[in-house]
């Protein structure tokens, strides 16, 4: 460690910040993010019209199907919510430094547990329903902290425990679901082959707000509040500081007294947690008529780490970009009517998060070349 | 217990086994093999599931225009390196970061694939079966390792190929010190950053086969699921065999030996449950990983970017 104590002698006017070109370099974001979302979206339209759709109905019935038709806005909020509860517990993880890539099975295993307090436990039902969010946000943070066990005892690199530890949830899963001893559906009127656990009982279920002809689970409003105390958690608190002073450099946090192992499985359990909490307010609040079946994540994991992303580990830009791709997933319903297949949807959004990443990039390119210069200028 | 050491004697002596066995393995191989180069160089190449599924739908759309099933394999190779090139470029030419980009992109090729497919709807026909003689007359083993289509034979190639290049060329030499100690590398005048794309470039040509092999040599037909996370199993073996060939080989044998019982039991009559069976790469993985670290050490910058001057 003595190579880290030696001071480092620093001419003053070498770190002086260099921002001579402010003008030029709000044109170039403002470019650079245009000329992007423009061929994202350029290349969506070009693959609706090569197979002979029109990308002005593709895109009406996108915003007729998640704003403008009746009742259409509240399923957007109510798809929203769990995309929320998931970036925001991914946006801790990228704090403190960490990768946690395993929100899809954090999040199914979250709605298993969730599913087996609501369906297989007895009790009077506000008592079960919270006991299944808490059970939820429960296993979905123990998933989690498996990996950051493994990361902080055996090394084990949490980007490829996270991950490997998503297809073990989907085979667990899978596997609770195949015996009625377990958690398949005891109805005797199931249909036959329908893999899915029973309904969860209607006073189990998440409340239901109505608001100008709109319905909504009461979930959004879980999600909402959990951004904004995250946000403030983060910000503002001891722990947040710890989490980010971690993020930025681990070896300075440590000597300031942050324990890495313990924060660390922290930050990554509270990600975690909070996918596992996105998994029981999808199940309560109506995702799959209220029951559990193996595919129940349905991807909302992988894009909830997408939301989280483009939010660039900031809690609250996360709530409008859940919004838009709540959005894009209730708008895709719509899509039949136009003829184009729904999956168009899936390129859009991956293309847009493609095209969100790159001018960052090009500009953290261009800002270091520029800064090399100076550099280079003054010796 | 003994109605199981029952079930596994029976498909032991199963001849379909052994074929179906050789074919999943195979079809792993080719996927981990690359993605070792990719990952030895320092890159954890999660998008080969999505390069994977890319080769396959091009090669089944190669297929349907072309009619030549060595056209449709070139095609799924094309088809492989078209997202290896946006991989390699947004995350080792732009700074983006590598597991945002493979995530994003395995979504886009899933989507792609839906969307394309369920609008061209391409016929495939599964290419013809070579049975090398009196090889494939051996019991048992014979038909599984000399019976195949001939796509499938390709991985004989392939796998001493990919240790030519690792071990025997100044190539394999820079590639693994970059994934080893990149600012070293730099500063001994290796381009770390080319390498990288190059290895990722290798990773989408093994991977687009695999796709193609998997349409044109195995199925004879495409479906967007058909995939279902072969690519991450790939990753698996490769992590599971300690980075070095002979491991990824073994990996990818053993995987393919778990997947094909989920395919054999059934058949043979026995009721198994087969999520257990799926999660045993990742389950045995894990595991080696936890308790094997000693011995399968990792490339040392595995999955660190590099820019020149931070550390």
């Amino acid at each position: 460690m003595t190579v880290d104590e030696t001071p480092i002698l620093v001419d003053p006017e070498v770190t002086t910040p260099v921002t001579p070109h402010r003008r030029r370099e709000w044109g170039e974001v403002v470019i650079l993010y245009g000329l992007s979302i423009g061929l994202a979206l350029g290349i969506s339209a070009a693959l609706v019209a090569f197979t002979g759709g029109s990308w002005r109905e593709v895109f009406s019935a996108i915003v007729e199907g998640s704003l403008t038709r009746p009742g259409r806005w509240g399923k957007t909020l109510a798809q929203s919510a769990p995309l929320l509860l998931v970036a925001v517990g991914t946006i801790v993880t990228t704090r403190s430094g960490l990768v946690n890539i395993g929100q899809e099975g954090q999040l199914l295993m979250g709605a298993t547990a969730a599913a087996f307090v609501a369906t297989r436990l007895g009790g009077p039902g506000p008592v079960l329903l919270v006991g299944a969010l808490v059970a939820g946000a429960a296993a979905g943070g123990l998933w989690a902290a498996l990996a950051a066990l493994m990361r902080y005892w055996r090394k084990v690199p949490e980007v490829i425990s996270t991950l490997l530890m998503v297809f073990i949830a989907f085979s667990l899963t899978g596997y609770l679901l195949s015996s009625k001893s377990l958690l398949l559906d005891r109805d005797p009127a199931r249909a036959n082959r329908s893999v899915t656990s029973g309904q969860v009982p209607s006073d189990v279920r998440l409340p239901t707000i109505r608001l100008f002809g709109n319905e909504f689970h009461s979930g959004v409003l879980i999600a909402l509040a959990t951004a904004l105390l995250l946000a403030y958690l983060l910000g503002r608190t001891v722990w947040g500081f710890r989490v980010r002073m971690l993020g930025h450099n681990p070896r300075a946090a440590q000597r300031a007294g942050v324990d890495e192992a313990r924060s660390g499985t922290l930050a990554m359990a509270t990600s975690g947690a909070l996918s596992g909490l996105a998994g029981a307010v999808m199940l309560t609040g109506g995702v799959a008529n209220y029951r559990l079946t193996p595919g129940f994540s349905n991807n909302v994991g992988w894009e909830g780490l997408l939301v989280a992303l483009l939010a660039r580990a900031s809690a609250l830009l996360a709530i409008p970009m859940a919004l838009l791709f709540g959005g894009l997933r209730t708008g895709s319903g719509f899509l039949a009517s136009t003829g184009v297949e729904r999956k168009i949807v899936d390129v859009v959004q991956a293309l847009l998060v493609l095209a969100l990443l790159v001018p960052p990039a090009v500009l953290y390119v261009r800002q270091r070349r520029r800064a090399l210069a100076a550099t280079r200028d003054r010796t | 217990m003994g109605d199981f050491l029952g079930a596994v004697g029976d498909v032991l002596t199963s001849s379909t086994f052994y074929a179906s066995a050789a074919r999943l393995s195979a079809l792993l191989m080719f996927a981990a093999v690359g993605e070792l180069v990719a990952e030895r160089a320092g890159t954890l190449n999660i998008s080969v599931e999505g390069m994977f599924l890319s080769g396959a739908f091009a090669s089944a759309l190669g297929y349907h225009l072309t009619g030549s099933v060595v056209l449709g394999l070139v095609v799924g190779i094309a088809g492989g390196l078209l997202i290896a090139a946006l991989q390699a470029n947004l995350s080792h030419r732009l700074p983006a970061d590598q597991f945002v980009v493979g995530l994003t992109l395995n979504v886009l090729v899933v989507g792609l694939a839906a969307f394309l497919d369920s609008n061209i709807k391409p016929v495939v026909e599964a290419a013809s079966v070579l049975e090398i003689p009196l090889l494939s007359d051996i019991p048992l083993i014979g038909p599984a390792l000399f019976g195949q289509t001939w796509p499938v034979y390709l991985i004989y190639p392939l796998v001493p190929a990919i240790g030519w290049l690792l071990y025997r060329t100044r190539w394999g030499l820079e590639v693994r010190a970059v994934g080893e100690n990149p600012q070293s590398a730099d500063v001994s005048g290796i381009h770390v950053n080319k390498r990288r794309r190059q290895s990722i470039y290798v990773s989408g040509l093994a991977a687009g086969l695999a796709g193609g092999v998997f349409v044109l040599g195995l199925i004879g037909s495409f479906d967007v699921g058909m995939v279902g996370g072969r690519g991450f199993v790939a990753i698996a073996a490769v992590i599971f065999g300690g980075w070095t060939v002979k491991g990824t080989v073994a990996g990818s044998l053993l995987f393919g030996v778990a997947d094909s019982f989920r395919f054999t039991l059934p058949s043979l009559g026995y009721q198994v449950n087969p999520n257990l069976l799926a999660a045993m790469p990742y389950i045995l993985t894990l595991a080696v990983m936890m308790f094997f670290a000693y011995r399968s050490r990792q490339p040392r910058a595995l999955a660190q970017p590099f820019i020149r001057g931070l550390r």
